[in-house]
């Protein structure tokens, strides 16, 4: 009896987190799959399509803009983002005073839910009223649309994105920054090497596994950026910012086109494990050119 | 003699030259560092210091830094309107329950991935895993039917049980009881303890710290979680905060008096917890290595 309820503890243990699982993640993941090669309004039986629904995307001018400007504005917004953190993560390594409260300041945000951030930089950067333009006015420059030209929209989400995400890689840079060992510094410091020739000859190369995490998660968390958009420009203008989660939700749910926006559904699960694989396999070929 | 004189009175040139150009460069450190606080502060404190202005001033040319007629109308107009303390307390109710929930049950399974060999073991762990490949924005349309097929459409209940159950908070919780020897388990056995005792009384409390990192972590996330609210809530009176924010200012006259102050209110235990657990915050996020 002992033995029976040592061997099945575990399992009980699990059981919850399993059911859950199963029912809310695993079994919708499969089921989605099954959907997007079916016509389906999300009240009627679903009508087999096959892969209609795929081949549909590739000339559906509204998946093939928000799929690149997806990719567009992810390629904008990682490297922009990795390069604050770092920058921001290498200034506080430097010995300084107050060090754990810059911490804490450039961490902030991302404690600020998206919508939040979203609002405050719409009620900032607001074009008639907002306090942006009113400095860039008083120095006698036009003012900027931030929100309402196409391209001004992406840099606007692009930077507000950057601004609300930083401060987290930056605290996982900082770890990896402090995990490097001095004596790497002592010794090209007594070589009378500079800070650039040490940042690119130590710091880069040492802090490759961290950067690549950085990368990863960055990329993984960009490509689904939405609740921040919609709350700033709301996919405007004119559609211009308008990304794959929020076409997979409008095309749902909006136009009840349940079986399609599965079919993107899955296409942005595709993007994002082969991001994932991608950049972990630069990083390994990478690694065999070092040694 | 001459000559290692002569070097000396170069070489301390030279590391006055360092000195002073160290000092400059530490001072620049300093003073770009101040600038990047304001740019990280101001944007929440301008919507702060705004949601105190009145109607008229919030859109004055020029605009007031500070509030020339500080006012609370902002706020109690979002209070009176009654609704705003409807989503209070809905944001409330769903991030404590879920809270509860969260811990209970990855602490569970955290629990016995680290302490116990049981068949299967890898291949559970592995789904674990697995389910941060695939992110609620992929399964936003099947959720959808599975949501109102187990009756948690269009109920706060729904926001709460479908994402109690966290990889990362798994990861944590596994990660803390590897470092806790077996003994504490073994000496309770002998004494007769029963597995779910053992569990209960001895491993449960030894697990404090990580518990309370999960409170934070996953109180922060559903204080100010957006899409599973999005997805789930149709009622107007069950909208929890975000939701309510986003659809306000959605709409085509935006009311940013109002939006500032509901902004402002719902952001304050976002604050206190922040200001107070701040290292705990900021270590714990990152031996999760992943957010949410």
């Amino acid at each position: 009896m002992k033995n029976l309820q040592m061997r099945m503890f575990p399992y009980l243990m699990l059981l919850p987190m399993m059911i859950i699982f199963t029912l809310y993640l695993f079994w919708p993941a499969l089921n989605g799959v099954w959907i997007s090669l079916h016509s389906w309004d999300g009240l009627n039986p679903m009508a087999f399509l096959g892969l209609t629904n795929y081949t549909q995307l590739l000339d559906d001018r509204n998946f093939t803009r928000a799929f690149s400007g997806t990719m567009i504005f992810t390629a904008i917004t990682v490297p922009s983002i990795y390069v604050t953190s770092l920058a921001l993560a290498i200034m506080l390594t430097r010995k300084i005073k107050a060090a754990g409260l810059f911490r804490a300041i450039f961490y902030w945000p991302t404690m600020v839910s998206s919508i939040i951030v979203g609002l405050s930089w719409r009620f900032l950067l607001g074009e008639s009223f907002g306090l942006v333009n009113f400095v860039i006015t008083s120095f006698g420059f036009e003012p900027v649309r931030w929100v309402t030209n196409a391209n001004m929209a992406l840099f606007t989400i692009a930077f507000v994105t950057t601004w609300s995400l930083a401060g987290y890689y930056m605290v996982m840079l900082i770890a990896g920054l402090k995990s490097i060992s001095e004596t790497y510094y002592e010794a090209a410091e007594i070589d009378g090497a500079n800070f650039w020739q040490q940042f690119f000859f130590i710091t880069l190369p040492l802090l490759r596994p961290m950067s690549l995490l950085v990368l990863v998660l960055s990329t993984v968390t960009v490509v689904r950026s939405f609740p921040l958009i919609l709350a700033l420009t709301g996919g405007g203008p004119a559609g211009a910012t308008r990304f794959m989660v929020q076409q997979i939700h409008e095309t749902g749910f909006s136009r009840l086109q349940m079986g399609y926006a599965s079919a993107m559904a899955v296409v942005l699960f595709g993007v994002l494990a082969i991001l994932t694989i991608v950049q972990f396999r630069l990083n390994r070929g990478g690694e065999q050119d070092a040694n | 003699m001459q000559i290692s004189a002569k070097r000396t009175k170069k070489s301390q040139e030279n590391s006055a030259f360092r000195d002073t150009k160290q000092l400059v460069l530490r001072i620049l450190l300093y003073v770009i560092l101040a600038l990047l606080s304001v740019l990280f502060l101001f944007p929440i404190l301008w919507i702060m210091i705004s949601a105190f202005k009145p109607a008229g001033e919030l859109f004055a040319w020029p605009p007031t830094l500070l509030p020339q007629n500080p006012t609370i109308t902002n706020f109690s107009d979002a209070m009176a309107r009654g609704d705003f303390l409807q989503y209070f307390g809905n944001t409330t109710f769903s991030t404590l329950v879920a809270t509860a929930f969260t811990v209970v049950i990855n602490v569970m399974s955290g629990y016995v991935f680290a302490k116990y060999r049981f068949r299967f073991q890898t291949a559970l762990f592995a789904m674990v895993l697995a389910t941060l490949m695939v992110p609620l924005e992929v399964i936003m349309i099947p959720i959808f039917q599975v949501i109102v097929a187990t009756n948690l459409f269009n109920s706060l209940w729904g926001i709460i049980i479908p994402a109690v159950a966290s990889p990362t908070s798994v990861f944590l919780v596994r990660q803390y009881y590897q470092t806790i020897p077996d003994e504490f388990m073994e000496a309770a056995r002998i004494d007769g303890a029963s597995e779910f005792r053992i569990f209960l009384q001895v491993m449960l409390p030894i697990a404090k710290p990580i518990i309370a990192v999960l409170c934070i972590i996953s109180f922060m996330w559903r204080w100010n979680d957006f899409l599973w609210p999005m997805l789930v809530i149709q009622s107007r009176h069950l909208y929890t905060i975000q939701l309510a924010l986003a659809n306000y200012s959605g709409e085509f006259n935006v009311d940013w008096n109002s939006l500032l102050a509901m902004s402002s209110i719902s952001m304050v235990p976002v604050i206190v917890v922040f200001v107070a657990l701040q290292k705990h915050i900021i270590g714990g996020m990152i031996s999760g290595g992943v957010k949410g």
